[in-house]
């Protein structure tokens, strides 16, 4: 056995590839429950690239034999319904996880200097895995595939002067058709899998060099070295500390996703939508048109933002822009210290207000806007719907905490970091 | 500290976004809980029994398979001989001989496959829509409704059920309205009226049927549990599996946490 690895280690740096990106990476001893995230987001990705493999061979990407190739999967195809519900509830787990992991960047600072790369590539991935979920939506071809992607569409032709042309182009049709179905398939299975898997390798290699962050925001690479160990003070080894712990995490992630899984894999209609097994029908637009729920924060600051200027782009401006906001983080933080363990009550409190927000965003992009009923007449919201003007209340909060963070964060009474990290 | 906040802020968004999910405008309709067992064999064959007899001659279940039925205890020459009525393979899905364009010229609109009809309306939706028809004079086919006003269907099973009539009582406020709504225990619908009143609808017999309201009542509910199941055949093989995995894992978790434990108790 170590003959063969020496053999290949002459040819192919193998036993160097693995040492440098995980068996002798050195990784702060004080992760917590937060940091869990990452491997899992990993897992999933590994998880629907397979289950998306098995069902790729019986889906297809036929607008007459989708809807039904789906059940043909679900009824006929040995472990069809696993694989199926096993990659439907992938989709959603994949943004709860990837949610949870930007959430655990947001807290710790672990977009700050020299990370911020990672970061940024971690932004891209989200990007990325958007783009996928999107394009993935559309190949049940039930009735909220078939109008999710026509709304989504349809934003790109609230766009000034080339937005109708632009439109036809995406969806190399007048309506959303087979032509679409093709090409959204081959998006979905071929082109955005590698983009992921390229920026996933990256966002590891970024990491790799760095070294990894964690909840106090110390340097570990900058700790004495442990004369026994030759490592940082509070290092260790990734294998097998992290290799036994986060097969812990993903055990305990699997319970949680196989509940899901076997007994409730529609998810009250979250994951899986009733309306969905209606099959595509072009002429009938269904009374209620909302997104999948990891959508729904953007969508609801989409309806939000009103028409002005005869045009209604600038709800699709505002929609871009809150998601590409993420990649400035780096550069908007000028608090001395990372963690939010050692920042003050200001960025405490707009974090807080930041997670309000988006939470309650989505809940709005959930439902329709008159759910809350109207504002009695009279000034300043006459007749307007409530759940309109939280949004926009809303949708300034999201972004005043991105906006005025370099204002906060400098003026933020922070306290001072230890010099070893805080554990147990 | 920190945690604990944003964990206490988690809980509040998810407590506020659920308080307030209801209200909104439109005819309240009331439906009753399907009375159904997906591990009742007897009743799942009974519902095949009345799907095929009653259902099957205008709507099709074109991804269910007649072989399938083994799932419910029948065996292939029992299914051959008392429920294969449209098609002579064993291995065929349940289709009609009435084509689309027929169905469009009779009814107005093609009627729907429903092979998953359970998944997109609700098994407690079906059973309430098929206690809900009511005579109708007005409407094309004689028949209306009270869960799906101005359906397209009439109401296939009035030999069974007998005549319903429509029965609308008015009150003067929401609340009044919705009391009495509560008091029926059955099927019914709250629709504002103008000047802010109320209308409770029911359907009430009026012409006996061949059976007796509960016979008629357990008639539906083996329907609507036979279409449950055929929404999702594999629903009860799933939630058996699911246990047998969590049990897996819960081993699994052991063992796994008994070596995380073990390598990291030499950290300090």
């Amino acid at each position: 056995m170590s003959k063969l690895l020496t053999w290949i280690d002459d040819r192919f740096p193998l036993t160097a590839l693995w040492n440098s990106q995980w068996g002798k990476y050195v990784a702060p001893k004080n992760f917590n429950f937060w940091y869990y995230f990452g491997s899992l987001a990993a897992f999933v990705l590994v998880l629907q690239i397979v289950t998306g493999i098995w069902l790729t061979m019986n889906y297809k990407p036929d607008a007459t034999k989708a809807f039904e190739s789906v059940e043909y999967i679900m009824r006929d195809v040995q472990w069809g319904w696993l694989i199926r519900y096993m990659h439907s509830t992938g989709a959603s787990m994949f943004f709860i996880v990837v949610y949870l992991h930007m959430f655990r960047g947001l807290m710790y600072g672990s977009y700050r200097k020299p990370r911020e790369l990672t970061w940024i590539f971690g932004c891209l991935i989200y990007l990325a895995l958007m783009a996928e979920a999107f394009f993935g939506y559309l190949l049940p071809w039930g009735q909220m595939s078939y109008w999710g992607a026509q709304v989504i569409v349809n934003l790109f032709s609230t766009i000034p002067v080339v937005g109708e042309d632009l439109a036809v182009w995406i969806r190399g049709d007048y309506t959303i058709s087979d032509i679409t179905l093709n090409r959204f398939f081959a998006f979905h299975v071929v082109a955005l899998p590698l983009v992921l898997i390229g920026l996933v390798a990256a966002h590891l290699m970024a990491l790799h060099e760095t070294g990894s962050n964690n909840p106090d925001g110390i340097e570990i690479k900058k700790q004495p070295k442990d004369p026994a160990t030759g490592l940082p003070l509070d290092g260790i080894y990734s294998h097998p500390y992290y290799t036994v712990k986060d097969i812990v995490g993903v055990i305990v992630f699997l319970v949680v996703f196989s509940i899901i899984v076997f007994f409730v894999p529609e998810m009250g209609g979250y994951f899986i939508e009733a309306n969905n097994f209606i099959p595509a029908d072009p002429l009938t637009t269904p009374q209620h048109i909302a997104p999948v729920w990891y959508f729904t924060p953007y969508y609801a600051m989409l309806r939000a933002v009103p028409s002005f200027l005869d045009t209604q782009v600038w709800g699709v401006i505002v929609m871009g822009v809150s998601v590409l906001i993420f990649f400035a983080m780096p550069w908007l933080d000028r608090s001395p210290v990372k963690s939010i363990r050692y920042k003050g009550s200001l960025y405490k409190g707009w974090l807080a207000a930041f997670v309000v927000a988006f939470l309650i965003l989505g809940y709005l992009g959930v439902v329709p806007v008159t759910v809350w009923g109207q504002f009695a007449d009279g000034f300043p919201f006459y007749a307007a719907d409530k759940a309109t003007v939280v949004a926009r209340v809303l949708t300034i909060v999201y972004f005043l905490f991105f906006l005025l963070m370099p204002w906060y964060t400098a003026r933020d009474k922070t306290k001072p970091v230890p010099a070893r990290v805080v554990w147990k | 500290m920190t945690m604990r906040v944003i964990a206490w802020l988690f809980a509040a968004v998810l407590a506020g976004a659920t308080g307030v999910a209801s209200a909104a405008g439109g005819a309240d309709i009331r439906l009753s809980p399907a009375p159904v067992n997906r591990l009742d064999e007897e009743s799942l064959q009974r519902g095949a029994r009345n799907f095929v007899n009653y259902c099957l001659s205008c709507h099709t279940a074109k991804y269910m398979r007649y072989n399938r039925l083994t799932d419910l205890g029948l065996s292939e020459a029992q299914i051959t001989r008392n429920l294969m009525f449209a098609s002579d393979k064993i291995g065929s899905t349940m289709t009609v001989t009435m084509t689309e364009k027929e169905g469009k010229a009779w009814f107005g609109v093609v009627p729907p496959d429903l092979s998953v009809e359970s998944r997109i309306r609700g098994r407690d939706w079906l059973y309430n829509y098929l206690l809900g028809f009511y005579r109708d004079d007005k409407s094309a086919t004689g028949w209306n409704n009270i869960v799906f006003p101005n359906v397209g269907m009439p109401h296939v099973l009035w030999e069974l059920s007998g005549i319903n009539k429509l029965v609308e009582t008015e009150y003067e406020d929401h609340e009044k309205a919705t009391a009495a709504a509560i008091a029926i225990k059955g099927l019914s619908a709250v629709e504002p009226l103008q000047g802010h009143k109320y209308a409770v609808l029911q359907s009430a017999p009026d012409v006996p049927g061949s059976m007796t309201r509960v016979q008629y009542e357990s008639f539906v509910a083996d329907l609507v549990n036979y279409m449950d199941y055929m929404a999702e055949p594999v629903k009860n093989r799933r939630i058996h599996l699911g246990i047998l995995v969590l049990l897996f894992l819960g081993v699994l978790f052991v063992f796994a946490y008994a070596l995380k434990r073990e390598y990291w108790k030499d950290l300090h």
